[in-house]
């Protein structure tokens, strides 16, 4: 690699991380640290996956990060959406994932009492 | 000849024991280094037999003894302990039928102790095989075990 | 069910409270009852929204607009204007949105905000997609040091920024790269330390699941900067998501070029391999941690030689632990005086700690040097749980010190601790409440000991089953008041005689716990 195709790179993925370059509305980012898969983000992940495919919807995407740090909190999810602050929930499981497709992602409407910051 | 496909991804050089005794071990139907890994191990490294038991019986994640198809590894470091992690061993023990290090009879779970497992934030935690479980309670105990019996 | 319309999340912390955050939350839901919106406009309560000073803040959704210093006088006009009409109410909206500077503050649920240098990535990033880590300015350091930096500049920022090796002991990084340097060898070696296994420590696994490209690129800079052309990651076993994502993120660096031959068109070459470790406490010290590398019983070695001059195969080796080499490229990046401007004089930057065990919020956190522990437990920890009081921390690890209240306002950092007769060790903080046996606790981590105990040398080996067999009689009250006293002797002659650090830091437990809690251990002996 050259000094330059850093440069190249670092200007498409900065691009490619604003949403409507994957023709995307929501991002939700999954915390798939040991810590969040030991409290059972996997579950949680399965189940974001299963909804967003059993209601086709073709603009959300799903990814995932690390820890944050704040264990007692697992599993943790973050909704991104182009223009709004991020919402980040936690203690969520399959069920409570669930609901927040239904309710966010599809309603707008965000499950407050899940939340516990928004940035 | 699962070994000799094992031995295969690796060159004959010593720095590599770990990763072939752990291959070995998981690959092992009952989770453990037999005579005969010991020996396979040994004559690819040209190292003798007594070098490569040595190393086996230096790492506390090796086993000279046959296991379960399931290894419970519970935490029982400083801050699963304050977290009340003895009780959960005697709740597993119970649960189990079985005193640390042992198997149960239908051959599917062993119960271990370990030290600390990194994932302290939501202790107490176990592993179950390379699964980390945390926040444990009996009631989550009891869904881990169910599931695996009913998968076996 | 009842379509909500709004919701109305009202930052909730000790500042927004002081400023009437409760009173307007009242008025909101009476004015709102009043118009009959009630059903449609849903009021909650929120942690902190990160803004202070602006009095009570809150943001109305799904708009997302916030609003700042409201008092319950604005709410009437508030709630016909934006709620009712759908005007927000211009002269209360919070404009500047929340900046983002070259150290991201993170604040998260109720936690306070921390600075954060060596955690910037870790839970924003993608940490499978090399990508991420590049538009996040990563690979940026590694850049600047071959197309501008001779090796000599880069182990002189590092000396000037004053890291102190974060593994523990506290050693000053850039010496022992000028070490590094200075030691003649056509072959050296960079071993980065990742295991981890200090009890109550997840640190280095946070980094190396959530952003192994910091890692890979600190590494570079310590292969360039001491001219290595080798890497080893040594990771504990029992860390099988750490080991997959690093590799997985070495695997995409060398498929980008930024490991392996003329690296970003430069003369540089380096690559790095990954080592898995068996579950052995011992490995972690460093020249343990060697003998296992290469193959053999981790046991450790004498010292001198050091493995700067003779370390892996008797090259000249540089071992660093994960969170030292996750600093140097925001050092490197930004310059060591940038760096200095964090934490204190003799120990700048910041540390992660993990607070553990009766705390509100338990988990981890990054933390200027300096900071007290009072802040680290009732600010960054949200406090003691249920309402209970503080008893004690375990802090360091198992190989740490127990401290008592009186210890509550020490400045945490290497050079400080030290006066205390404690240390910062691995920065696990184990909290206990008022309820807790210390007897039990010292119990526990005295069985840690004897179960990590490698058997190499004799003061560890019978030490340790010793101190085991006494404490276990005083925990059921069978002891007798000299046992306490052949604690401390026992622990002594560990402290003096034992070969490596794993037998000589039985004597901080011991010493410290009951130094804090005679009294806990004098009820039960006779």
């Amino acid at each position: 690699m050259k000094l330059e195709d850093l440069k190249k790179i670092r200007e498409k993925a900065a691009k490619d991380i604003e949403l409507r370059q994957k023709n995307a509305r929501v991002k939700i980012v999954v915390g798939m640290g040991t810590s969040g898969i030991a409290a059972g983000a996997r579950e949680v992940m399965k189940a974001l996956l299963d909804e967003i495919a059993a209601r086709n919807l073709t603009d959300v995407m799903v990814t995932q990060t690390g820890e944050k740090g704040l264990a007692s909190h697992e599993p943790m999810i973050e909704v991104h959406e182009e223009g709004k602050d991020v919402v980040i929930y936690g203690n969520i499981d399959a069920e409570k994932a669930r609901r927040i497709v239904a309710e966010h992602i599809v309603n707008h409407n965000p499950v407050t009492e899940y939340v516990i910051e928004v940035k | 000849m699962y070994r000799e496909e094992i031995l295969k991804r690796y060159e004959p050089s010593l720095d590599n024991i770990l990763y072939i005794l752990h291959d070995l071990q998981d690959n092992n139907p009952q989770h453990y280094i037999s005579k005969e890994d010991i020996e396979v191990c040994a004559n690819f490294l040209k190292v003798p037999y007594s070098y490569v038991h040595g190393v086996v019986t230096f790492y506390s994640m090796f086993s000279l003894e046959p296991r379960g198809r399931y290894i419970i590894r519970l935490c029982e470091s400083p801050p699963c302990h304050l977290m009340g992690s003895e009780s959960l061993l005697e709740y597993l023990k119970k649960k189990l039928n079985v005193d640390i290090g042992e198997t149960t009879k239908d051959g599917l779970f062993t119960l271990e102790l370990t030290s600390c497992l990194g994932i302290c934030g939501v202790a107490p935690a176990m592993m179950i095989n390379n699964e980390m479980v945390g926040n444990l309670t009996p009631e989550k105990i009891d869904a881990v075990i169910e599931e695996r019996r009913n998968m076996s | 069910m009842n379509i909500v319309r709004n919701h109305i999340l009202i930052s909730i912390d000790a500042g927004t409270i002081m400023a009437g955050a409760k009173a307007v939350e009242d008025a909101l839901i009476k004015e709102l009852t009043k118009y009959g919106l009630d059903k449609e406009v849903s009021v909650l309560e929120t942690g902190s929204l990160g803004i202070t000073g602006r009095g009570v803040v809150l943001v109305v959704y799904p708009e997302g607009i916030y609003y700042a210093n409201v008092t319950v006088r604005d709410v009437p006009e508030l709630v016909e204007e934006h709620l009712l009409k759908g005007r927000p109410l211009k002269r209360l909206i919070l404009t500047e949105a929340p900046k983002r500077t070259i150290v991201t503050k993170e604040k998260t649920g109720l936690l306070k905000e921390q600075p954060r240098i060596v955690l910037r990535n870790c839970g924003f990033i993608n940490p499978e997609n090399i990508d991420e880590y590049i538009a996040a300015g990563g690979y940026e350091a590694i850049a600047k040091a071959l197309h501008g930096m001779t090796p000599e500049d880069v182990v002189n920022e590092v000396k000037a920024s004053g890291l102190m090796g974060r593994g523990g002991a506290g050693f000053p990084t850039g010496l022992k790269w000028e070490f590094a340097i200075k030691t003649p060898g056509e072959e050296k070696f960079v071993i980065c330390n990742a295991d981890e296994g200090e009890p109550g420590t997840f640190k280095d696994r946070l980094i190396l699941e959530g952003d192994p490209h910091k890692l890979i690129e600190g590494m570079l800079l310590a292969g360039y900067a001491i001219g290595a052309q080798t890497g080893f990651v040594y990771i504990r076993g029992e860390y099988g998501l750490s080991i997959e994502r690093i590799e997985k993120a070495i695997a995409d660096a060398r498929t980008y070029g930024l490991l392996g031959k003329n690296i970003l068109d430069s003369n540089f070459r380096f690559d790095i391999f990954v080592k898995k470790g068996a579950g052995a406490y011992i490995c972690g010290e460093e020249t343990a941690l060697i003998e296992s590398l290469e193959g053999k019983r981790g046991h450790p070695r004498n010292k001198p030689p050091f493995p700067i001059n003779a370390g892996l195969w008797g090259k000249p080796t540089l071992v660093n632990n994960v969170e030292t080499l996750a600093n140097i490229p925001e050092i490197i990046k930004n310059g060591a005086e940038w760096y200095r401007g964090y934490g204190t004089d003799k120990c700048p930057g910041t540390k992660v700690y993990t607070i553990l065990g009766h705390v509100q919020t338990p988990g981890l956190i990054e933390a200027e040097m300096g900071t007290t522990l009072k802040e680290i437990i009732f600010e960054y920890g949200g406090g003691i749980k249920d309402g209970k009081a503080f008893k004690g921390a375990l802090i360091g690890g198992a190989a740490g010190a127990f401290i008592s209240s009186e210890m509550l306002d020490v400045k945490m950092d290497f050079v400080n601790l030290r006066e205390y007769a404690a240390a910062l060790g691995s920065g696990a903080i184990l909290v206990m409440n008022e309820d807790t046996d210390m007897v039990d606790m010292l119990k526990n981590v005295l069985h840690f000991f004897k179960h990590e105990s490698c058997g190499h040398c004799v003061p560890c080996r019978l030490g340790t089953a010793k101190l085991v067999e006494i404490i276990d009689n005083i925990a059921v009250s069978k002891g007798k008041k000299e046992d306490l006293d052949s604690l401390l002797e026992i622990t002594q002659a560990m402290k003096s005689a034992s070969f490596c650090p794993l037998g000589q830091s039985v004597s901080l437990p011991v010493s410290s716990a009951l130094k804090y809690f005679r009294d806990e251990f004098m009820a039960r002996v006779s």
